[in-house]
């Protein structure tokens, strides 16, 4: 049997979950409209006054897109297990973690990518200056695959049990913090005056180390919920 | 093979467990109560009453023991939980949800005692501080935990998404704290801090350690005695078990 070299296997499964949800473009604008009308929400609860808009502003969008790339998150293995190719996937002799990893870099194309080309257009809602919004992009960019990567663990546990949805939520929430603190306090840290590096710095830190360990325990969950 | 090892593993057996566990755990709530009824004097009569805080402050003798418990439990149950996937033992993964309910219980207790605490010394029943806000942090995950172990119906499952969870949990633990740390150390708002009278008496010391004793013994028997339970739930259909029931 020819052995199929591992990134070819990457991009096979990056580009399958693609197509498919490329299908379905439903399902991908949903997760962006529901972050924008999260952020839209928080103006008109709050009020119109700018100062202090600008204020919460990076606090909010953080949110928001934690709460966006949440949602999308119960999708990214419940198809494939719903029509068995989750475990024609767990069969095949491609390492299972580089096919978990083209599901999560997928996803995180699906889900956390226009999410952080959204943001900066939100931001501009919210009276952010042009610097701040580069940071807040720049954040977003390096935090949100965090988020598909850490997700997929709580996606993968949560696979096919009772009420998964929202026990994913209570799963993965906790674990998001650290990211929203030092997402959301980069953009807070530069508009104090402050640099942003340190955190930023923290959250490519976090990235690397999700990015090392978080295919692998998705993996070992993967193969607990299929046994 | 070395005959004390065998020995030792006897007692991962459920089966051999669980009269051992029904042996120990009366001894380990005695002692509970026993170091209880010791801190408690102390911590009410013994201890001098504090110059800043007054009498409010004798609410840390139960306050500080159930922190370090809900910390402390925590990691014993990740150990549990990882000893469970390392070795595929049964017994593991019961040991790490009958940890679980205490843990949250001790978690709760002090959020709670911490809250009554912070009124009057503070003000406030809730400041955004890091501690407290790591504690609840660790009271989600607790509950995580257990809202994952009950949603899924088959326990060698639950048993085992329950103790990847716990172990993602432990390797967050010190992330989610220092995240937490810093992001308040960069918006201070309150100048609040846990730190105690600078030399605590040697009475409240010695109230605060045996009342920490005391919590440990009741968490040991607690976890015992709801084991047994859990063994008996899940070894149901067993001869041996049958027999226990009758």
């Amino acid at each position: 049997m020819k052995r199929i070299s591992t990134i070819a296997v990457l991009a096979a499964v990056v580009r399958r979950d693609l197509t498919i949800a490329l299908r379905q473009k439903s399902e991908v604008l949903t997760t962006l409209f529901f972050f924008v009308i999260v952020a839209s929400l928080f103006p008109l609860g709050i009020g119109p006054e700018a100062a202090l808009l600008r204020r919460i502003a990076p606090g909010i969008l953080w949110v928001g897109a934690l709460l966006a790339a949440m949602l999308s998150l119960q999708r990214l293995f419940a198809a494939d297990y719903a029509d068995g190719s989750l475990e024609q996937m767990l069969l095949s002799p491609a390492p299972l973690g580089v096919l978990v990893a083209g599901k999560i870099l997928a996803h995180w194309l699906l889900a956390g990518l226009p999410l952080v080309l959204m943001a900066p257009v939100l931001g501009l809602q919210f009276d952010l200056d042009g610097r701040g919004l580069a940071i807040l992009a720049l954040s977003l960019l390096l935090g949100t695959p965090i988020l598909s990567l850490v997700g997929a663990i709580g996606a993968a546990l949560t696979l096919g049990v009772r009420g998964g949805g929202v026990l994913l939520s209570l799963l993965i929430l906790p674990l998001y913090i650290p990211v929203l603190i030092f997402g959301a306090g980069a953009v807070e840290a530069d508009a104090a005056g402050l640099s942003a590096a340190g955190h930023l710095s923290l959250l490519a830190a976090m990235l690397t180390l999700a990015a090392f360990f978080a295919p692998w325990v998705t993996t070992a969950a993967l193969r607990i919920g299929l046994e | 093979m070395n005959n004390r090892l065998i020995h030792w593993f006897k007692y991962a057996s459920p089966q051999s467990f669980y009269p051992l566990a029904g042996k120990l755990w009366p001894w380990f709530a005695a002692a509970g109560a026993t170091f209880a009824a010791a801190g408690l004097w102390i911590s009410f009569f013994v201890a001098p009453t504090d110059a800043q805080q007054g009498e409010g402050y004798r609410i840390i003798f139960v306050h500080v023991p159930a922190s370090w418990m809900s910390m402390f439990i925590y990691l014993v149950m990740a150990a549990w939980a990882g000893i469970g996937l390392a070795l595929n033992t049964r017994l593991s993964g019961m040991m790490a949800s009958a940890l679980a309910p205490t843990g949250a219980l001790f978690a709760a207790l002090s959020l709670w005692t911490g809250a009554l605490w912070g009124k009057p010394m503070w003000g406030a029943w809730w400041v955004w501080d890091a501690r407290l806000t790591s504690e609840l942090i660790l009271l989600f995950l607790y509950l995580g935990f257990l809202a994952l172990q009950a949603a899924i119906d088959d326990p060698r499952r639950a048993d085992k998404a329950g103790a990847l969870l716990a172990l993602v949990g432990v390797v967050n633990v010190p992330i989610i704290y220092f995240s937490v740390k810093w992001w308040n150390t960069l918006h201070q708002g309150a100048s609040v801090s846990l730190t105690k009278a600078p030399a605590m008496a040697h009475t409240m010391l010695w109230g605060m350690l045996l009342m920490a004793l005391a919590f440990w013994m009741y968490a040991i028997a607690a976890a015992l005695a709801r084991v047994r339970c859990i063994i008996l739930e899940r070894e149901g259909h067993s001869a041996w078990a049958k027999h226990e029931l009758e």
